[in-house]
């Protein structure tokens, strides 16, 4: 059993983390709910021993009746990975890409155990195929780059339970992944603490996620546990404020006009978008890989039409052809009649915006913000004289006043960031914005927000929204109409809610089955 | 921000052989056209510092103006690779994939096969030898490792999101590499500017030795080098001042550029913080 007191952390005079306790028992899951900054994951380094310099730590983290806060770093490194394992969000940069998924299993036990290379690679082997990676289907032979993400994160998975650890912490294992590829992570946690009696302690911002896994859950906010107890009582009392707000930011419903009419903006008959890939041999010729397959749709004005499917579907290649941005290999795109291509003139092309969904690269680290945000007035034939006032008064639309004019990208944070890119795309007053992503990267209550601005613009600008991303709860929320693709094909269309309820197709079925939900009669009010 | 000690020994040891470039123009301690036989192979005295060669010239002049020349011929010839290789580089990275990536970064494979002293010796052949073609030689060899460093760089920022709301914004990919890639990647071109810089120095000292280089009487560090061999059994001083000059200047601005490129390099910077 592992049990943090009073844990205290500040780090160059900063508080990080006040009096933080919890306590994780054999054979059963313990979640750490919070938003971006509350300190979750710090707790776990904590625990770990495995602070960042200037780290200051009070208080008292408990193994086997010994005090992990005050042992060395030599002790640490023997308890790191033998008693405790760890696995992190990003699959892609966890493992070693040089070395072989066998070799990397096999390391773990061989800094920690005198074993032979070869024990060491049978145990490697067993682990493996315990998270699901049988050796016939996947030779310890292969490299990470051979892999999936879930696959990658199974890898991960295997590395740290490889010495069958007392502790294993997982800190946002599935936030990177898939919606089908997280169910089935979250199955293989969970299996693994009911099955080897270990404890987890999983960090995440979802509290589906948690609900569905973890026994006890604890509730972070600025660096302090706000509330804490066993999964079901708390979601169904929920009796710090915070939990609530957090709670009803997960499903937040904005408040929409309906006022799509019949008119259709933009066209899309039969696009197929074909990427060509590396020649297999010297004269033959190269083989073609077709990534948006006889995609047809219509997205009228003023509507709200979601797009959603995992990654690979093809989301962001139709992005960029519905875009103008790359040709099409068939059929064709017309917005307000008119033929979308790369050669489509400026003034079609001003018709049409786009928010991406990484607010740290969408802009020009360089630039100050009336510079980014001005950007699309190189599509009129010249800019407006008073451009700096239109600046201001999309920035103040969005939210932000005209004192962010001068200011850098780097002084904002994600969600301020989203709202600039947002009016950036609103600058020129397009028809159509097509967010793709553009809420994923964002904390529960910050995306809450961004949902309501966006539909506050949609209602006072009359715009159209082309909705797209893997997460079905925000396009649930924002969208009257979706698409459903998979493998550059839209397999399902209809009203979103009847998409919902009544899914048709196998797949969308399998989407919304694997959607971590809360239990819904966890939900009803108890005061009600 | 911390500013690396490395980078301040590095800077002020440029600035040494900067500065006695610089006073050079307007002052010498002695003439270095000047020859005194009676003089030849003094001492380090009162009247020569740092004594005198086999022509009774004077070390210490010899070396302040050698560094002008070496510096001149660097600063030339970083200045060539720059001002065609980061174009070069720019177009192939907004073409990347194209058939004029592939024309130019195979060109840039070209010019890398010979090694900058065959070139020297082939401009050498038709020209004759002269400080202009050894600046030519060194400049011709600089275009393609500018041309690389800045295809490198571009190709990773072409990649990311702002860059595609520039073309949403209907620019096009000259306007695109000026404003957006160009100056994100001058640190790059900065650190890697000092480094061609020290190398160019180098490759100046030893095409000046084998006599490809600045032409007599105009003094150079390699020149120097090559006249001392036949001596430096009997005044080993006369090689090991200009040598000890290549070191200590090309030692200089390497430590330079890998202290620039702590503090420009955002990357590394994080990793510090």
């Amino acid at each position: 059993m592992i049990r943090v007191e009073d844990l205290s952390l500040s780090i160059h005079a900063t508080s990080i983390l006040t009096d933080v306790s919890i306590e994780m028992r054999p054979g059963k899951a313990f979640g750490l709910v919070g938003e971006s900054g509350s300190g979750k994951s710090m707790t776990a380094l904590a625990i770990m021993g495995l602070l960042p310099e200037g780290a200051q730590s009070g208080g008292k983290v408990i193994l086997d009746g010994e005090n992990l806060l005050a042992k060395s770093e030599r002790d640490l490194c023997t308890l790191r990975g033998n008693r405790m394992g760890m696995i992190f969000q990003e699959p892609m940069t966890a493992l070693n890409p040089v070395k072989t998924i066998g070799e990397q299993v096999a390391e773990t036990l061989r800094i920690h155990t005198k074993i032979s290379r070869r024990d060491a690679m049978n145990i490697a082997r067993e682990k493996l195929a315990r998270v699901g990676l049988p050796e016939d289907r996947f030779p310890l032979s292969r490299y990470p780059h051979e892999l999936s993400g879930g696959q990658r994160q199974r890898v991960c998975i295997a590395m740290a339970i490889a010495l069958h650890p007392e502790l294993l912490i997982a800190d946002e294992p599935t936030t990177a992944l898939d919606v089908t590829t997280q169910a089935q992570i979250l199955d293989l946690l969970r299996d693994l603490v009911e099955e080897e009696g270990m404890s987890l302690l999983l960090i995440t911002h979802d509290l589906a996620v948690v609900s569905g896994l973890a026994d006890h859950v604890a509730v972070m906010q600025n660096g302090k546990i706000v509330e804490q107890g066993q999964t079901e009582t708390l979601f169904r009392t929920m009796r710090h404020p915070y939990t609530r707000q957090l709670f009803d930011a997960s499903r937040h419903q904005p408040v929409r006009a309906e006022q799509a009419d019949d008119a259709a903006l933009l066209e899309v008959r039969n696009a197929s978008r074909d990427y060509t890939l590396a020649r297999t041999s010297l004269f033959g010729p190269a083989p073609h890989f077709r990534a948006v397959d006889n995609v047809s749709f219509t997205l009228k004005a003023g509507e709200s039409l979601g797009l959603v499917g995992e990654s690979g579907c093809g989301k962001s290649t139709l992005t960029r052809a519905l875009l103008g941005l790359e040709p099409l290999q068939g059929g064709e795109i017309r917005m307000f009649g008119a033929p979308v291509g790369p050669d489509m003139p400026n003034t079609l092309r001003s018709g049409m915006q786009v928010v991406f969904q990484d607010p740290y690269s969408s802009f020009n680290p360089r630039w100050r913000v009336e510079q980014l945000v001005s950007e699309p007035f190189h599509l009129l034939p010249e800019r407006p004289a008073d451009w700096r006032e239109q600046v201001a008064s999309v920035l103040e639309s969005v939210g932000l006043g005209r004192e962010t004019m001068r200011r850098y990208v780097h002084e904002f944070s994600g969600g301020q960031r989203q709202r600039i890119a947002i009016a950036r795309a609103l600058i020129l007053r397009p028809d159509l914005i097509i967010l793709d992503e553009a809420v994923s990267a964002l904390d529960v209550s910050i995306r809450a927000q961004i949902l309501d601005l966006l539909a506050d613009l949609q209602k006072g600008y009359g715009l159209s929204y082309l909705f797209i991303s893997h997460d079905l709860s925000v396009v649930r929320a924002i969208t009257d109409r979706v698409l459903v693709m998979k493998d550059g094909m839209i397999v399902e269309e209809g009203p979103t809610k009847r998409v919902f309820d009544n899914p048709t197709h196998d797949y969308t079925k399998n989407l919304i089955a694997a959607t971590p939900a809360i239990p819904a009669d966890w939900q009803e009010e108890p005061h009600a | 921000m911390k500013v690396p000690a490395q980078l301040i020994f590095g800077a002020a040891l440029s600035a040494i052989f900067l500065a006695g470039a610089a006073i050079s123009f307007f002052w010498t301690p002695h003439d270095v056209t000047l020859l005194s036989i009676p003089e030849k192979l003094a001492g380090p005295s009162g009247k020569f510092w740092l004594g005198t060669d086999h022509f009774g010239r004077d070390i210490l002049s010899m070396l302040m103006v050698g560094a002008r020349t070496s510096i001149a011929v660097a600063v030339v010839a970083v200045g060539i690779g720059i001002l065609l290789g980061v174009p070069l580089g720019l177009t192939a990275a907004a073409n990347r994939g194209g058939w004029l990536d592939e024309f130019i970064m195979r060109g840039n494979d070209l010019i890398f096969a010979f090694p900058s002293l065959v070139i020297a010796i082939l401009i050498t052949a038709v020209f004759g030898p002269s400080a202009l073609n050894a600046i030519l030689a060194i400049g011709i060899f600089n275009i393609p490792v500018f041309a690389r460093v800045t295809r490198g760089g571009a190709l990773s920022l072409w990649t990311l999101d702002y860059i595609l709301s520039a073309r949403v914004a209907g620019k096009g990919a000259a306007r695109i590499s000026l404003e957006h890639i160009l100056p994100n990647i001058a640190n790059l071109l900065i650190v890697q500017g000092t480094i061609q810089f020290s190398l160019g120095i180098l490759a100046e000292a030893g095409l000046s030795y084998v006599g490809l280089g600045a032409q007599p009487p105009t003094p150079s560090w390699g020149r120097m080098l090559a006249d001392a061999q036949t001596m430096i059994y009997t005044v080993p001083r006369l090689a090991m001042l200009p040598g000890l000059s290549i070191v200590a200047m090309v030692l200089g601005l390497n430590l330079m550029g890998d202290g620039l490129r702590d503090i420009l390099d955002p990357r590394i910077r994080r990793g510090r913080a």
